[in-house]
């Protein structure tokens, strides 16, 4: 096992790391990687900036079931136009 | 030519009008009734849009026209001399304006405010994104869906998964930083 990452590695670890989907020894990797590559450590600074950015827009969704009513009487609409 | 797509309106705007419905009515239930109402008057009145405006903005239109139609609904049930208030969350109780004194560690109106607008802003990014980036991207950030049920949504490898969110955060930090930070 390798300890140094290469840069598209270190990109994908970050991405993942966005989503905690990143373990604990691959985070350590990455941390390394961004001690000595300055472009990757650029983009991680805007990665987790995207992510806090999104995270405090406390954005809120439509359940999938709610939007697929809304999907249904929409359709229902379109099907009768047609008719008429 | 066809200038409107109604098959694609759920998808591509019942978040974003959910978010600006929500804010303003307060009310789940309600909301989601506006914005079926506001689909239905687009299609209506489909033939009026001339193109103009984008369709977000077109039904936007429509909406606030709705949410207003709301609160004149409510209004004219009113005239009683109680003052009731909607709160929050369920969790508070009461219906009283007296019980509902200030909250020092509540959000300020324009925190609010900025939330909003900027919740806007990201769905809007995510609107210009390609189609499957952007529904793959908002399941996987917004939704917190986890990458096997996505994969297997979609049928597509947890490669190809992080393909397409790399690709779509990639585009979304741009056009936040120019539509957003600026």
């Amino acid at each position: 096992m390798k300890f140094f990452l290469k840069c598209d590695e270190a990109v994908h670890v970050c991405d993942r790391s966005q989503y905690n989907e990143a373990s604990f020894l691959e985070k350590l990797k990455l941390k390394m990687h961004i001690l000595i590559c300055g472009l990757c450590r650029g983009h991680a600074k805007r990665n987790t900036k995207l992510t806090e950015t999104i995270k405090s827009a406390n954005l809120k969704t439509l359940l999938p079931e709610e939007k697929q009513s809304l999907k249904k009487r929409l359709q229902q609409e379109i099907n009768n136009g047609n008719e008429s | 030519m066809e200038l409107l797509n109604p098959e694609k309106w759920v998808e591509k705007y019942a978040d974003y009008l959910y978010n600006y419905t929500i804010v303003r009515v307060n009310d789940h239930i309600a909301a989601q009734d506006l914005i079926s109402e506001t689909f239905l008057a687009g299609l209506k009145s489909k033939k009026n849009f001339k193109g103009e405006a984008t369709e977000r903005t077109w039904l936007i239109s429509i909406l606030k026209r709705k949410i207003i139609d709301y609160y004149r609904k409510i209004n004219s049930k009113k005239g009683k001399a109680e003052i009731h208030i909607t709160y929050r969350d369920d969790d508070s109780e009461g219906d009283w304006l007296e019980e509902n004194a200030v909250d020092p560690y509540d959000k300020t109106a324009e925190d609010t405010m900025v939330n909003e607008e900027l919740g806007l802003a990201i769905l809007e990014c995510i609107d210009k994104l390609p189609e499957k980036q952007a529904v793959i991207f908002k399941k996987k950030t917004i939704e917190g869906f986890d990458t096997e049920a996505i994969c297997k949504e979609y049928n597509i490898t947890p490669s190809n998964l992080w393909v397409i969110i790399h690709r779509a955060r990639k585009s979304m930090a741009e056009c936040l930083e120019k539509n957003w930070f600026n």
